[in-house]
This record gives structure tokens, C-alpha cells and sequence, in this order.
């Protein structure tokens, strides 16, 4: 029989009315206390033409205006704040790769509040007391290694804080110190276990490792079952983003969708063109509202990222929305002739080819008018033929399967192993050279 | 078993590539007997033959190529015209295909050797010896 833990059972498993009942007691006080503390956030209610005292159930949410990435942008740096910067205990920064940073604060209840979120997540994939958890996410600016580093001392568990790179060394500490679980990209996991191999440490007879919590970037079900094939861990799959807290919600031990936890974060799926709402089980762009965060709280913030919600409670016991699947942020999206293609579509087909390795990189430019798009996929040993015409073929099958998925023509372009840049952090899965 | 152990690797068609597979095995101390390169636009395979396939393999696998042995016979080739012809003829009426070939010849000896990957090894082994046509063997080529 199946035993599932809680970190905290009460809310946890709380009925979806109570629940409910919840938020929009939360949203009302949240409405208020923006208005009221951020200049930002009464200008643009003003302009929309609604004041607090409209929303009185969760079906007014409607009436309020979106806010946008670009937004965080052109306050920079605080002027989205709620609070004075001296009520802020610590600062996070995004890596800003399209124009400013965006700067992210907690007050002393904000950090709370994310640490709960993650040892409810934490919990949920079966860690506690007795585990020894390597994050290895980048500590500093970015949020992955301090989110992580608090939520897992929270529940109790050892931190082994080795941040990201020195790979041979993840491996020894992780052999010596008996890592049970890991925190860090997929694409950087897949490194480790590659560098493993090579000094000829198995991950999964040599080590203690069982669990591995990846995000930070998007992606597939295939790859998770490369990764638990290869190395007989547990794969689970992480989402939050820095304007949320940072990394906030797992899956579960089911597997089967991220818990968002319903008391902190109000979630809506909406359709990207028109900004209506979308109901459970339709694919769109996550819109969400925070409910208990007060250094740079977020009304109707849109993350980007298209996902669909189920609400149905989870067999786990869980009643809180799961989201069912992250295809990726809406700026990762490339356009190619006018079709749309996610990297982790690509990914999804590349990886259920044995022939083709764990990394792969898709190069998109232009000749003359047209787009062009091609994949670089490493040729494993397992799958390679000393006869041409084998590698001619695998590589028009490949190119076939990406059709079939993308409806994109995509050339494909074999490449030694090793050639493509390994990433310790979140891995550059396109490079894109067409100058627009 | 007279077949011979062949290395293949892929390789990208790009400059340096070659030297860094020749520099793995001089610095190995394995010596290439033969060796061809087939290509086709952004990669080819590079197959040869050498003195102690069991390193070769192993050093270039430990060295990140991709890398696999394939078995293939050494045939003892007259080299004078019609040595080739008296070879592929014997294959070629017996029904067995030859997917490719290479050869090379020694300092010592006054014969070529000829390296054939066919579809049905036991069957050219067969009608070539059958012919009175001389197969190296592992041994063999290890001493050349």
C-alpha cells in the first residue's frame, strides 16, 4: 500500500471549497494591501477603472488588470515594491538576457513562506530528516540554490550546498557524504552522470542517490525516462520563477502534475491572444496572483509559461491544481516560417531514439527569405554503424520524426560526442542567428 | 575464427579531427596498418586496421569517440593485375557482397593484402579458401 507524507496534512489535503473560501479571503485583504502600499498598483488599477472594493468573490478576478515581465522592467528596481526597501531581508536578481534585470525582494514572512512551499514539495516526493541533499543549483543572485538550501533545512535534511560546476568533485562529495537526492538542471544531471561514467563511478551502484528534483528549464517525459534508466533515481520535475520566489512546487511521488499550492498562489490559464480564461485541461499562458508574499506581491502576473490545469485532486491526497505540464515559456517559443516549435517538442522526439545522445542543440537561420532549422545530435556508440548509408538513414529519420511532430522540415546534423556545450546551469538549447 | 577486427569511428568532417584520432593512438603506441576514410557531407567514418585492435578500440573509446569493431577478413592479394579481379570474382560468383573494401601493401612481402567487409563472413571464408586464396589472421597482422 502506498504511504504518502505531508508536510502539513491540514492544508494540504483541505476540501477544494474550504480552500477556496481561502484564497478569496486572501485575494480581497491582497487587493487592499496593494493598493494601498504600492503607487504602481493603484496607478494601474486607476487606469483599468477598479478599485478594491470590487472584488468581493474569486470570480472577480476578471476585473482586474494583467501585469507583465515588462513591467518588473521599466520599475526597475523596486518600483513595484509594496514594502520600504528597509523591510527587505534579502535581494534576488534575474540574469536579464533581454534588456534590465529584474530585481525580486523577501521580507523575514517571504522567505517563510517559500521554505513552506518547498517542504511541502520536498515532503511530497518522500525527503526528510535522514536525507542528504546536494543542490546544486547556482547560489547568489540567482534563486535556485538559496530556495532549495532553505526549504530542504526546513524539513530537517542534510544540505550538501555545492552550487553548480567542479563536477568531479559533485561526484566524490556525492559518493563520500551519501547524497540521497539532487537538485540542478536535467541537462547539468545529465553531465554529472555522464562524468560519472567516465571515471567510472555508477550513479546508480556507486552512490546512495534516489531523487533528483530538476528544473529550471523545460523539459520531456523522455528524458526523465533516460535519467531514471540510466542511473535508477527518481526524476522529479520543479517549477517556479524568481518574480513567484523561486523554486516553489514539485510533483509528486505519482508523478503526475506539479502541486501549486492553492493558500499562497492563485493560478488561471489564459489564452495568450485574447487574455480570456481557459478552462481545466485547455493548453495556455499561466497568469498567477499572489496571496501571502508582501515585499513584491503580483496581481495577475503573467509568467509566460503555457501549461494546462487539472484540478481533479491528486491520488496522493492532495486537493491543491496541479499543473499538468510546462511546454516551455512563451519566449523560448521559436517561429519557424510561421510555425510555432517549443525546444522541448524537439526534445521529446530526440529522445526516444536510442542512436541519439542526451544532448542536442537546434540552430535556426535564415537563407534568402526562408528559415532554416537544424539539429545537432550526438551519434552514441550504441547506435553507431560503420556503414554510411546506416547513419544516412538514422539521420533521415530523424529529420522524419521532427516533421511528423513539428510540422517543421528540420535538418539533422550528426556530431561526435561531447561536441555539444555541456551547461552547468540552464542549458542554451537554440541558437538562433537570424538577424531580425 | 581467421576474421580480423576492424575499428570504425565517426567522425565530423571538420578540420583537426584526423589528427586527434592519430594523436590517441601514437600516443598509445598502436600502429595503423590500413586505413580508409569515407565521407558523406558534414561526417564520415574513418575504418582501419592495426597492430593490437583490443588497445586501439579501447583508447579511443576511453577517449570520448564513438567508436565500434567490426569483423572483417584480410585477404593475402597477388600483387600483380588480375589480383584483385581473382578475389572479388570468387565472392562475386559465389553470391557473397562486398559492402566495401581497402588494401594495402607491406614493406616485406611481395603480396597486397586486401581488407573486404562482405554480407556473409563464414561463406567467404569458405570459397575464398576454397580457392586456395591465403586469409591473415590476427596474429598475422599484429606482425607485418
Amino acid at each position: 500500500m502506498a504511504m504518502f507524507d505531508y508536510w502539513n496534512p491540514h492544508i494540504e489535503r483541505m476540501p477544494a471549497e474550504d480552500l477556496c473560501k481561502l484564497q478569496e479571503e486572501r485575494l480581497k485583504s491582497m487587493v487592499h494591501y496593494v493598493y494601498d502600499h504600492s503607487p504602481f498598483y493603484k496607478e494601474r488599477f486607476k487606469e483599468a477603472g477598479v478599485v478594491p472594493e470590487d472584488i468581493k468573490e474569486l470570480s472577480d478576478l476578471t476585473k482586474l488588470p494583467f501585469t507583465y515581465k515588462v513591467d518588473l522592467r521599466n520599475t526597475y528596481p523596486t518600483g513595484m515594491f509594496s514594502l520600504p526597501r528597509n523591510r527587505i531581508v534579502r535581494y534576488h536578481v534575474s540574469s536579464g538576457t533581454t534588456g534590465k534585470p529584474t530585481v525580486v525582494g523577501y521580507t523575514k514572512d517571504d522567505i517563510e513562506m517559500w521554505s513552506d512551499s518547498l517542504a511541502r514539495a520536498l515532503t511530497s516526493i518522500g525527503l526528510g530528516r535522514g536525507d542528504v541533499i546536494q543542490v546544486g543549483y547556482g547560489y547568489g543572485l540567482f534563486t535556485g540554490g538559496l530556495g532549495l538550501h532553505y526549504g530542504a533545512e526546513k524539513i530537517g535534511a542534510t544540505v550538501l550546498p555545492t552550487g553548480t560546476g567542479n563536477t568531479e568533485r559533485q561526484i566524490m562529495l556525492m559518493q563520500d557524504l551519501g547524497s540521497t537526492a539532487i537538485a540542478c538542471t536535467p541537462s547539468y544531471f545529465l553531465h554529472i552522470a555522464e562524468v560519472a561514467e567516465k571515471m567510472g563511478v555508477s550513479i546508480r551502484d556507486d552512490t546512495s542517490l534516489r531523487v533528483g528534483v530538476f528544473g529550471a528549464e523545460p523539459w520531456s517525459d523522455e528524458t526523465r525516462r533516460r535519467i531514471e534508466e540510466a542511473t535508477g533515481i527518481k526524476a522529479y520535475d520543479i517549477f517556479g520563477t524568481s518574480e513567484m520566489s523561486g523554486p516553489l512546487f514539485t510533483e509528486c511521488q505519482c508523478q503526475n502534475g506539479i502541486h501549486v499550492w492553492s493558500d499562497m498562489f492563485l493560478i488561471e490559464v489564459i489564452d495568450p491572444k485574447t487574455g480570456e480564461q481557459l478552462p481545466d485541461g485547455e493548453t495556455g499562458e499561466l497568469v498567477i496572483t499572489t496571496l501571502n508574499k508582501w515585499a513584491i506581491p503580483l496581481i495577475r502576473y503573467r509568467i509566460g509559461d503555457l501549461t494546462v490545469i487539472n484540478s481533479e485532486p491528486c491520488e496522493c491526497g492532495r486537493t491543491h491544481p496541479r499543473l499538468m505540464r510546462i511546454l516551455g515559456r512563451t519566449d523560448d517559443m521559436i517561429v519557424i516560417r510561421g510555425i510555432n516549435v517549443f525546444p522541448s517538442q524537439v526534445e521529446s522526439v530526440l529522445m526516444t531514439i536510442p542512436e541519439v545522445g542526451d544532448h542536442y542543440q537546434i540552430i535556426v537561420d535564415r537563407k534568402g527569405p526562408l528559415d532554416i532549422m537544424k539539429v545537432m545530435v550526438e551519434v552514441t556508440e550504441t547506435g553507431f554503424s560503420d556503414k554510411i548509408a546506416d547513419l544516412m538513414s538514422l539521420s533521415k529519420m530523424i529529420s522524419k520524426e521532427l516533421k511528423g511532430v513539428l510540422n517543421v522540415v528540420a535538418g539533422v546534423e550528426l556530431v561526435e560526442p561531447g561536441t555539444i556545450p555541456r551547461s552547468e546551469g540552464k542549458a542554451v538549447r537554440v541558437i538562433d542567428k537570424r538577424k531580425v | 575464427m581467421v576474421a580480423i577486427k576492424q575499428i570504425s569511428l565517426f567522425v565530423e568532417n571538420k578540420p583537426g579531427r584526423m589528427a586527434k584520432v592519430s594523436k590517441t593512438l601514437s600516443d598509445a603506441g598502436v600502429n595503423i596498418r590500413a586505413l580508409t576514410v569515407a565521407e558523406a557531407g558534414d561526417f564520415g567514418v574513418i575504418r582501419m586496421v592495426v597492430d593490437d585492435p583490443e588497445k586501439g578500440y579501447k583508447v579511443l573509446h576511453d577517449n570520448g569517440f564513438t567508436v565500434s569493431e567490426t569483423e572483417v577478413l584480410a585477404v593475402e592479394m597477388k600483387d600483380i593485375p588480375g589480383g584483385l579481379y581473382e578475389i572479388v570474382n570468387t565472392l562475386g560468383e559465389s553470391d557473397v557482397n562486398v559492402d566495401y573494401a581497402y588494401a594495402f601493401v607491406t614493406t616485406k612481402a611481395e603480396r597486397a593484402m586486401l581488407i573486404i567487409r562482405v554480407d556473409n563472413l563464414e561463406k567467404a571464408r569458405k570459397v575464398l579458401t576454397g580457392a586456395g586464396i591465403k586469409l591473415a589472421t590476427k596474429d598475422e597482422i599484429q606482425k607485418i
